[in-house]
């Protein structure tokens, strides 16, 4: 398959920042194309720029397991910006991919790691430039399959016309599975064309193929019913469980690029999944159980990563990096292992706690020191109840206190606006916290340059949480929250100074609202936005909310529902949610009780199931996996460096 | 959005950890070639301070809040033009043999950044030897498109002036370049054809360009030329620096800079 370099080329001098499109990062990978009728080939895409997709831990891990497969190849492809794009359909340049410059429709599979609702616009500009029918009734055996995963595939609804599958879950072992599944198809001739590939894929439980399900809505514009449309679909599709993570140490070859990047750093998952039982976390729902990576394997992966990109920075991932059953030990060890070294370790938890403090401390004994940031999440003791936040106020103080003792500055912290119940006071006390916060600070630094920046986002209901059934806040009402807080922050100037307010308007948080909770009728929408120029939906300087809205009105006319309908109304219990069929493994009545403790008063805490009873979400008995934590007991050996 | 965001630089850092003396400075001449042409100076710089690390090379690192590896950088290219002669010199805080760190600095750079000799520093600094106007360089543009006559002809009205000025930004604001008085001399050639059945006209400049403040580039020549005589570029150029060094008066050619 040619390389389409050669027509890329004399554009890019004429485009922002072309290095990110030319590839040859350190650790790419660029295989032969293959003449075997069984070489498999994929295009992984992380459908937002380079910057923020090269980092990304699922598209790397995949991009190297798939690439260790005999006969397999996998090669990356990013969201091109509007100066480009433009350009290649000027020049009738296709999407192509960075490591060997091929035309992404000359691919086998094309995989697209959804983190977020708001890169569906770019898939439709790639699947375009790639000459790919958006449609995916539309194509045939000569285009590739395109599969979504990644976070937003929990509801793939919304992009169901869009795509040919949907995975939910871990990658790892699946991507293996859905290869084979293709080779055995290609290698037989292709019988029975796309729609026997997509079957055969289907018929193993765990790919859910939409084609394949027929909805069909009530009157009132509710779904009625989501029904396997033909024998050999399974009725709910399932997501994926790795059991073991130190079978799979990816990362192993991490891709240092040339361009410069969110994150600059390596990076290993420590843990995956949280059972903190947060309600409005749609992450910590969905990855459940927690599976830890054990001290052992993470001081191998450090070191191997390290030595294999030169990176100077090292960063401990998952969703509550403090929660590890030895982080103590691997904070210490790590620390221990690269002093003098110039080499940076951080841990990105959020987790208020002064133990969290003390873990910071350690990891910057031999570098730079990295922000500190906690999520309380809800301002006022009641709305943390609501959201099953165990963090009083008392916590939070002795947290900060410790930090600003142990000589931090300045700390971040996390709110949400927006949350069930929540009332303008809610929000308001906020500004209390934060003046509580500078107050205790001067105390336990003895200083008055001390800090904290308040970083409050709108909150959007998500699948599969406790509050998929929550109305959405609307977005005047998010802004005029916001603009009170603002108001009471600024009130009293003896703190005002000390306090810096980040937020954004809740206009981007419906939109991802209408994406999030969206069924079939919505992929209308998307074409139409997409028709009139959305690209790049997460960045604000192209984000237009008068153009979805106008979408939105356009496409779900005559359909009895409308944007709000989709986000700020609450739902019923007996509702058929569109995402009902696709199973987390988490329980629908468990979800519901747990939403009906949110909204009393008198409800007890749900405690972490680590560390307390079973409450029985569902997740391991249906899906047979278990929760894999430590402490194994085990140390990290210094490295000694050679001689 | 952003209200009242903290003001000034708010340091969180420990106390500052002590580093190990310089013992070595080395000279790095390096290459940018082909699509990593398109590396910025930025991207450059941290793709090599990775190799450094990759290649277990003992770069020195500064004192003080946020330790930085002492590195300097001279009169790189800018990005989208390829080089066979950028530098670089190294402080080292253990001494190594010099060619020993090119083979393991090369190997540890991605393909297409590529270390061409290292050696020992002596004399006066990279800044002296490669900036201001005793210092010129030596390019090769290829002009795709372009016949070598309507190159030549454009240089001809070009060279004919007594100046000609272009206008360039820099971080210091708005001001003008003379590029007629740079170039030092020129030569056209053409590039024999790219395959079987390609028979594009694609005109070759070699000139040698002093240095100044601010430099003359490739991109001011060629505007320079389209400003004089009206000279058109259908497909961008690409450009390449081959040398640059002290100007030698008397032979008009650049000399080795680690020589």
């Amino acid at each position: 398959m040619e390389s389409v370099f050669a027509r890329l080329e004399p554009l890019l001098p004429r485009v922002q920042k072309p290095v990110q499109y030319v590839g040859g990062e350190l650790n790419a990978v660029v295989k032969p194309w293959g003449e075997d009728a069984g070489t498999v080939r994929w295009a992984l895409m992380y459908p937002d720029a380079y910057e923020v997709g090269l980092p990304n831990q699922g598209v790397q891990i995949l991009y190297e397991v798939l690439n260790e497969q005999p006969d397999t190849l996998a090669e990356r492809t990013y969201a091109v910006w509007p100066d480009l794009e433009a350009l290649m359909r000027e020049h009738g340049v296709p999407q192509f991919t960075v490591d060997g410059h091929r035309p992404v429709g000359a691919f086998d599979l094309l995989g697209v790691s959804f983190a977020t609702e708001l890169g569906y616009t770019n898939l439709l500009t790639a699947l375009d430039l790639a000459g790919i029918p958006l449609r995916a009734a539309d194509r045939d055996e000569t285009h590739p399959v395109v599969l979504a995963g990644g976070h937003a595939a929990f509801n793939p609804e919304p992009v169901a016309e869009f795509v040919d599958a949907a995975v939910m879950g871990d990658g790892e072992q699946i991507v293996t599975a859905i290869t084979a599944v293709v080779r055995d198809w290609k290698r037989a001739g292709r019988p029975g064309g796309r729609d026997q590939l997509l079957a055969r894929l289907a018929a193993g439980g765990g790919v859910y193929v939409p084609r394949f399900y027929d909805v069909d809505y009530a009157p009132d514009g509710r779904l009625a019913a989501v029904t396997p449309n033909r024998p050999g679909v399974p009725a709910r599709v399932a997501k994926h469980t790795v059991a073991d993570l130190d079978a799979w140490p990816y990362p192993a070859k991490p891709l240092v690029p040339l361009a410069e990047t969110v994150h600059e750093r390596f990076s290993v998952e420590i843990f995956r999944g949280c059972t903190r039982g947060c309600r409005f976390c749609q992450a910590g729902m969905i990855t459940r159980p927690v599976r830890e990576r054990s001290i052992t394997t993470i001081g191998a992966m450090v070191q191997a990563g390290l030595e294999a990109s030169g990176f100077a920075e090292v960063g401990l991932l998952s969703l509550s990096s403090a929660d590890h059953s030895e982080i103590a030990e691997i904070s210490t060890d790590l620390a221990d292992r690269y002093q003098g070294s110039n080499t940076s370790l951080s841990l990105p938890s959020t987790r208020v706690d002064a133990f969290n403090v003390t873990l910071a401390e350690e990891l910057s004994r031999n570098g730079r020191r990295s922000g500190l940031t906690f999520a309380p999440e809800g301002g006022s003791e009641r709305m943390r109840t609501v959201i099953n936040k165990m963090v009083t106020e008392d916590d939070l103080i002795r947290t900060v206190s410790t930090a600003y003792a142990a000589g931090w500055r300045q700390v971040k912290l996390y709110f949400m606006c927006g949350l069930p119940t929540e009332t303008d006071d809610d929000v308001l006390q906020v500004a209390t916290l934060a003046r509580e916060v500078i107050k205790a600070g001067r105390e336990a630094s003895g200083r008055r340059d001390i800090r904290c920046t308040v970083s409050i986002g709108g909150f959007v209901p998500k699948p599969h949480t406790p509050f998929q059934w929550a109305a959405q806040l609307g977005h005047e009402q998010t802004d005029q929250r916001l603009r009170l807080l603002r108001e009471e922050i600024r009130r009293d100037r003896d703190y005002a100074k000390a306090i810096g307010l980040r937020y954004h308007d809740g206009k981007p948080g419906i939109v991802e609202g209408l994406l999030s909770r969206g069924d079939r009728r919505v992929a209308a929408v998307i074409r139409a936005a997409w028709e009139d120029g959305a690209r790049f939906d997460g960045w604000s300087e192209h984000f237009s909310y008068d153009r979805w809205a106008a979408a939105a009105e356009r496409a779900l006319a005559g359909t009895g529902v409308d944007l709000d309908w989709y986000t700020t109304r609450e739902r019923a219990h007996d509702e058929v949610l569109p995402w009902d069929h696709l199973d987390a493994g988490l329980d629908k009545q468990w979800l519901w009780d747990d939403w009906q403790e949110a909204l009393d008063p008198d409800a007890v805490d749900v405690e972490d199931c680590r560390w307390s009873p079973c409450y029985f979400c569902g997740v391991c008995p249906s899906l047979g996996s278990s929760i894999e934590v430590g402490p194994t007991g085990r140390r990290l050996l210094p490295v000694v460096p050679a001689p | 959005m952003t209200d009242s965001p903290p003001r000034g630089r708010v340091v969180n850092s420990p106390a500052p950890h002590p580093q190990r003396p310089v013992v070595q400075r080395l000279r790095v001449q390096y290459a940018k070639r082909g699509r990593l042409r398109f590396t910025s100076v930025r991207d450059f710089q941290r793709a090599l301070e990775r190799a450094l690390r990759r290649a277990e090379v003992p770069v020195a690192w500064s004192q003080g809040f946020s330790p930085h590896p002492r590195i300097s950088y001279a009169n790189a290219v800018p990005t989208g033009v390829a080089s066979e002669a950028e530098y670089v010199e190294l402080a080292l805080a253990e001494r190594r043999d010099p060619e020993q760190v090119a083979a393991a600095l090369d190997a540890a750079l991605p393909d297409g950044l590529d270390v061409v000799r290292v050696v020992q520093a002596e004399g006066p600094s990279l800044g002296e030897l490669l900036t201001g106007p005793q210092a010129a360089s030596s390019w090769l543009l290829q002009l795709p498109g372009v016949a070598p006559e309507t190159l030549a002809a454009a240089l001809d009205a070009l060279l004919a002036q007594p100046a000609v000025l272009v206008p360039r930004v820099t971080k210091s604001g708005r001001t003008q370049v003379d590029v007629r008085a740079a170039l030092v001399s020129v030569q056209v050639g053409a590039s024999p054809a790219n395959g079987p059945g390609e028979d594009d006209a694609c005109a070759i400049l070699r000139a040698v360009v002093r240095h100044g403040t601010p430099s003359v580039r490739p991109d001011d020549v060629l505007a320079g030329l389209t400003a004089v005589a009206g000279l058109a570029l259908p497909v961008p150029p690409v450009a390449t620096r081959l040398a640059q060094g002290p100007f030698d008066e008397k032979t008009g050619s650049v000399a080795d800079p680690l020589a």
